[in-house]
Order: C-alpha cells, then structure tokens, then sequence
C-alpha cells in the first residue's frame, strides 16, 4: 500500500465515525435499568411537622446510638434548632449540645413573640453540592436517592463540610472521613423506620416513599403546606417541613 | 528463528523488554493490587452499600414488642402515649430481642427522666402536656401518681386552666373573671381527650357580646355600646381581648 492509497482508504473511513456516537448511545442504553428504577423503584425522604416538635431531643440521641454518631457535642447526624423571635425582632437560634436532654430557658417569656424547634438532617438532595465537590467521588446518590459517603474512598479533605448549605456533615474525629446522615440506610432496607422516627413521640418526623402515593410522607405533602429549606440554592432537598416559619434558615 | 533476532537490532529489542515489564507492572498493579471496589465505574458502589446495610441494628421498632408485651402495648395504645414507641423511654432493645433474658431494657422510673418532655417551655405547641417541675409535687417520682403507658390527669380536666393555665392567669385578673371559659368557647367533649383535633369553638356573631355589652341590654355596670354598628365588619374579638379586656378609663 503507497502512501496516497493509504490516505485515501482513511479518508473513505471517516464515513463511519457517526456511528460510533450511536454505538456509544447503544451502550448507554444497556444501562437504561438505572434510570428506569430511580422513576419507579422507591425515592425515601422525610417530612417533619414543625408544630408537632416538642423539642425533647429524642431523636438525636437515638441518631447516636443507631449510628454509633460519637457522643460528644459538635458531632451530629441529626440536631435540633430552638428558634426564639424576640418582640424587638432579633431571632434567637440555639441548639445546645443538639437538643439533647431538652432546651433550657434563656429568654424572659415576655419578650418573646413566637418561638418553635426545627429538627434538622441531611436533606439528600437531588442535587447534592456535597457530591459534585467531592474530589475523588466519595459521595454518591444511591437509586433511592439517598445521599451516601463511601468510607473507603473519601480522603478527609473537608471539602463537602464546607460545600453543604445546610451544614449537615461533619468530620468523624475516629475515622477521619466525611459522614452524614444515611437516612439509616440499613434500617430502611430492611423495612423498618430510620431511628429517628421510631423514637419521636409526637411524629413530628415522617418517613416515606415519594413514589407512593400511599406513604405517610405522599399524604403530608398531598394535604400540608410544604416549605423546603433554602430553595433558592436549586439543591432540591427532600427533607420537606410544614409550618416552617420564614426565619428559619 | 535465530536469523529473524539477528535482523532485528538491539536497542529495539531493549525497548521491547522495557515496554514489556512497563505493561507487565500496570497490569499486576491493576488486577491484584488495586482494591475491587476501586475499578467500579458506575455511581452505585456496592461495596459501600454492602457495608452500610451490614451496619447493626439498636432500635427494633415496637411492632415486635407486642408479641410479647401484649398487654402493655395494647394499654398504651389506647392512652395518650399511643404515638410513642416503646423505645422512646426504654431505650434501644434490639439485644433484648435477640436474648430476651440476657439483656433488659431499662424502665426510667426516675422523677428527672418524664421532664424532659413535660417540662413546660414556651417553645413547646400549645396544648401539649406541661408542667413546672419545681411547683409540681416535687420529689415525687411521676410513676407514683401517672401509669406511663396510661398516662393521664389524676382526674379528668375539670378546669380549662389544666392545659390553658396562661389564659387562666390572664383571665383571672381581668373584668371577665366571673365568667366560666365555656360562656363563650362551645367546647366538644371530644376536646379533654384529643384536644388538638377536635377543637374549642370561638363566637362567630358579635350576639354573645352583645348580650350584655349592647346599649339596649339590660345589664347594669357594664361599658355599652351600639353593637352592631360598631366595628364595621369584625367579630368584637379581633379587636378586643376577652380575656383581658380594656380597663375602663373614665
């Protein structure tokens, strides 16, 4: 074969190399079961009635225990927040020691002008910051939507702690890795409640499958007014709340 | 054989070798020394929701307690503790599911562990079961007094002040103290055992008002004012407290 016949048979070639986008849209295709399960397989999230909340801290400690979340403050998979708005205006947000063992008082009763608990978690958002951040692809949504970091990969680089807008990760002082609220993945596979709900006693927090239209989470959003929290960061969380008050942030 | 290694020269012969154990190496790292879990592609890591799902279980839920603790459980699940699960006070009891002899879960029979919940806190919804620790019977245990998987008021709320004490107060040292809560709240039986549900009612008609506060009644020592034509369109309570309402300034 001569140089110009080489060049020519190359040339004739090119006809073909449309086809290999459609070969790859082929493979893609394979793995279509993904997608198909994520629209009809279960999508778990939580609803939680803010004016049900007593502020008892229950589920934070039964988060620690499922978990085994270390006991001391600042490490949390799930806290709650005392909201306090003053008649003068100012907003008062505490969560001392996460609300475990109740909230004492700090405010005179006279000044305030409304006040409530706002329990908090991961919101497993559809589009988790946390995840894109990530510089070796420690976290990842499972097809249940469920936002989760592999120990094994994450390098402890901090970066997701600072990328959530909700402040739901922090540092394993023990592991050095990243780690967050699973939904308690192992308990919900297994067809039980996340600890959290199995221990609140006014079900303030609400447990289900978005896909189903019989789940206690489908009925709160069919018959509440839903808020989420920070909407505007386009991060689609799914911890959805009722009654939230504007000044939660 | 011999006569092709003799064509091909030297330094090509090196590379091959170099390129060779260059490529040996990669795939030796590649198939032996690189984790499994490390070569998946897609967005589902197995391994990690393997060891996820292997997590241990400490909550068992309290559908399982009722096969034992029939009675119990179905006591508290006509009470006012019917939405809480067994756990929430006696702790995590997974082990005792397993081993029922082994390992008991705690009963907190303690004066401080009830408060956590019942203490009263303005943050608290209203209507939600308070009490003020020190004033209340102090020293003695709850459990004395209250079944806690039946729990109630030693007697059936007479006084609207057993859940609505801040109105109480408010009420007491107002002009309205001689008048019971139910002159104008229509309150349902239904309202002493699920309170939050089935509602008291507030007048909807400025009548009840008027009835002593209209210029043509005939109660005496009361401030009387043309009822219905004061106030354009609102019920006398959207503007007045009836709990404390306006002292009289002449």
């Amino acid at each position: 074969m001569n140089r110009r016949n080489f060049v020519s048979l190359l040339s004739q070639l090119l006809v073909f190399l449309p086809f290999g986008g459609t070969f790859g849209a082929f493979l893609k295709s394979a793995d279509k079961s993904l997608t198909a399960e994520a629209v009809t397989g279960q999508r778990y999230a939580m609803g939680i009635q803010i004016s049900e909340c007593i502020g008892c801290g229950r589920c934070v400690v039964a988060c620690k225990t499922e978990n085994n979340v270390p006991r001391k403050p600042f490490f949390f998979r799930t806290w709650v927040e005392r909201y306090i708005i003053k008649k003068d205006d100012e907003v008062i947000v505490q969560s001392k020691d996460g609300g475990v063992g109740a909230f004492t008082e700090t405010v005179k009763e006279k000044d305030i002008l409304r006040s409530f608990f706002v329990p908090k978690l991961c919101n497993h958002c559809d589009n988790p910051p946390c995840a894109q951040v990530c510089p070796v692809g420690a976290t990842f949504q499972t097809v249940e939507g469920i936002v989760l970091v592999d120990e094994n990969r994450c390098i402890g680089c901090s970066y997701c702690i600072q990328a959530c807008p909700y402040g739901a990760r922090y540092m394993h002082p023990e592991k050095h890795t990243a780690d967050k609220c699973t939904l308690c993945y192992h308990r919900i596979k297994k067809g039980m409640l996340p600890a959290c709900v199995e221990v609140c006693p006014m079900q303030a927090r609400v447990f289900g499958d978005l896909n189903s239209g019989a789940s206690p989470l489908a009925r709160l959003k069919r018959m509440k007014n839903i808020s989420v929290l920070k909407p505007g960061l386009n991060t689609k969380p799914k911890v959805f709340y009722t009654d939230l008050d504007g000044e939660v942030r | 054989m011999k006569i092709f290694f003799t064509k091909v020269p030297d330094p090509i012969i090196r590379l091959v070798i170099v390129f060779g154990v260059f490529f040996g190496v990669i795939l030796f790292v590649r198939g032996f020394v690189i984790p499994k879990e490390l070569k998946e592609k897609g967005i589902h890591r197995t391994s990690a929701i393997e060891r996820e799902l292997a997590s241990e279980i400490h909550y068992a839920g309290s559908g399982i307690c009722a096969e034992c603790h029939d009675e119990e459980y179905d006591l508290k699940n006509e009470g006012y503790h019917q939405k809480l699960s067994c756990e929430v006070c006696h702790g995590p009891a997974m082990e005792h599911t397993e081993e029922p002899d082994d390992f008991t879960p705690p009963a907190p029979r303690q004066r401080k562990f009830c408060p956590e919940c019942h203490t009263y806190n303005p943050s608290r919804p209203t209507g939600f079961p308070q009490i003020n620790p020190v004033a209340h019977n102090p020293l003695r245990p709850c459990i004395d007094c209250h079944n806690p998987h039946d729990p109630k008021p030693l007697t059936v709320p007479r006084e609207c002040s057993a859940c609505h004490a801040q109105i109480a107060i408010t009420k007491a040292g107002s002009h309205h103290v001689m008048l019971e809560c139910t002159v104008c709240h229509d309150t349902p039986d239904e309202h002493k055992s699920t309170p939050r549900l089935i509602r008291a009612g507030k007048p909807v008609k400025r009548d009840l008002c008027a009835s002593c506060h209209d210029k043509d009644s005939g109660v005496k020592e009361v401030p009387k004012i043309d009822v219905y034509t004061h106030g354009e369109k609102y019920v006398c309570w959207q503007c007045h407290s009836p709990h404390m309402p306006e002292v009289n300034h002449e």
